[in-house]
């Protein structure tokens, strides 16, 4: 497959010598002479200098007969008009565009780009993926005593919706002392209070319990 | 009319100036509050530091109100891509671009920006201005 790559940085280099790899032919558009020659040495003339944003420059390295155009250069909108060009210009069949800023991610679909790939968000996904996605907010500590005051938020689709306090096995050294609920004013729960979707609950508890309490809130 | 002018060089400044004048409500975006020193000392309007590209930034600007929105920063792609956050993300009315690159400017055209290239408009009056003052030396 014929892929052209815009930007020679660390993402564009690596990317062209992982495709030249797997056999495609490649070229990468770099403005930076320096740069350029780095590459063309350390990969072969796959490099030209130039604007990857400008006509002239992609009717030189054959942007016609590309059968994907992939811009990964530092600057968000450098990548979005590089594919816009291509798309509109040559009839690049696919264009994908590196996102620096993830709220350039929505308005890049908006404007016809085919596929983002925004670094931040991907390695944000994958902090999301090792930490709960509703953990124990520590609010205090009340050091002499081992115990710590937290927040806890209840899932939408936490099993423990709908069921009272008596009905939850929470911990022994944990106590639940506020409910805010999401539209109603915070109340004191009692045994026979029912947890309600989206509600915030503050609790004492020891670091040792944490995890149980959570568990016994969330019913998972 | 309500007018967002992003980029306070001395073509924004200067249109912000007059449009101001004329009594129309301008807001002017730069990321360097500096440049805003080019504003006459009567503006009337809204110097706001922000970036042009940023959602966030517009709405501050009042993006979602305006009658029109014009980018003049110093690069082609950066208007480009605000003009059409401008026009396809907050439907503002009337959008106007700067794009120095003749070439990039016919393509933006087509995709329905109406862009500017002030290389090909002021190569064109000086070629122009040339020829008629040699015909009057004649």
């Amino acid at each position: 497959m014929y892929i052209i790559v815009i930007g020679g940085g660390k993402v564009g280099y690596y990317l062209a010598r992982t495709l030249l790899d797997e056999g495609h032919e490649i070229v990468v558009v770099e403005k930076d002479p320096v740069r350029t020659e780095f590459i063309c040495s350390e990969l072969g003339s796959v490099c030209v200098r130039g604007d990857g944003c400008e006509v002239a420059t992609l009717t030189e390295v054959g942007t016609g007969r590309a059968e994907m155009f992939i811009a990964v250069t530092g600057d968000d909108e450098d990548n979005l008009v590089a594919c816009q060009v291509a798309k509109h210009k040559f009839n690049v069949p696919r264009t994908v565009a590196r996102i620096n800023n993830p709220k350039n991610e929505a308005i890049f679909k908006e404007l016809g780009i085919d596929v983002t790939v925004s670094s931040t968000n991907i390695i944000l996904e994958s902090i999301q993926e090792e930490v709960p996605t509703h953990p124990l907010t520590h609010l205090l500590d009340i050091r002499e005593r081992g115990l710590e005051v937290v927040e806890l938020k209840i899932p939408a689709d936490a099993k423990t919706v709908g069921k009272e306090i008596r009905e939850l096995s929470l911990p022994p050294e944990s106590r639940l002392f506020l409910i805010i609920p999401k539209q109603e004013k915070p109340r004191v729960p009692t045994a026979s209070t029912a947890l309600q979707a989206e509600d915030q609950i503050i609790a004492v508890t020891t670091p040792e319990s944490e995890e149980a309490l959570r568990k016994a809130l969330r019913g998972s | 009319m309500k007018v967002v002018i992003m980029g306070c060089g001395r073509v924004g400044a200067r249109l912000a100036g007059l449009l101001d004048i004329e009594g129309h409500t301008v807001t002017i975006v730069d990321t360097d509050a500096y440049s805003f020193r080019r504003l006459p000392a009567e503006f009337g309007g809204t110097a706001l530091v922000g970036n042009g590209m940023d959602e966030g930034s517009l709405k501050k600007a009042g993006i979602e109100e305006a009658d029109a929105f014009i980018s003049l920063t110093q690069g082609d792609n950066r208007n480009v891509m605000a003009a059409q956050i401008a026009r396809n993300i907050f439907k503002v009315p009337r959008v106007l671009c700067r794009v120095y690159d003749p070439l990039r400017r016919e393509l933006f055209n087509s995709l329905g920006i109406e862009a500017f290239s002030p290389t090909t408009i002021f190569a064109q009056m000086l070629k122009e201005k040339l020829e008629t003052e040699t015909e009057e030396a004649k």
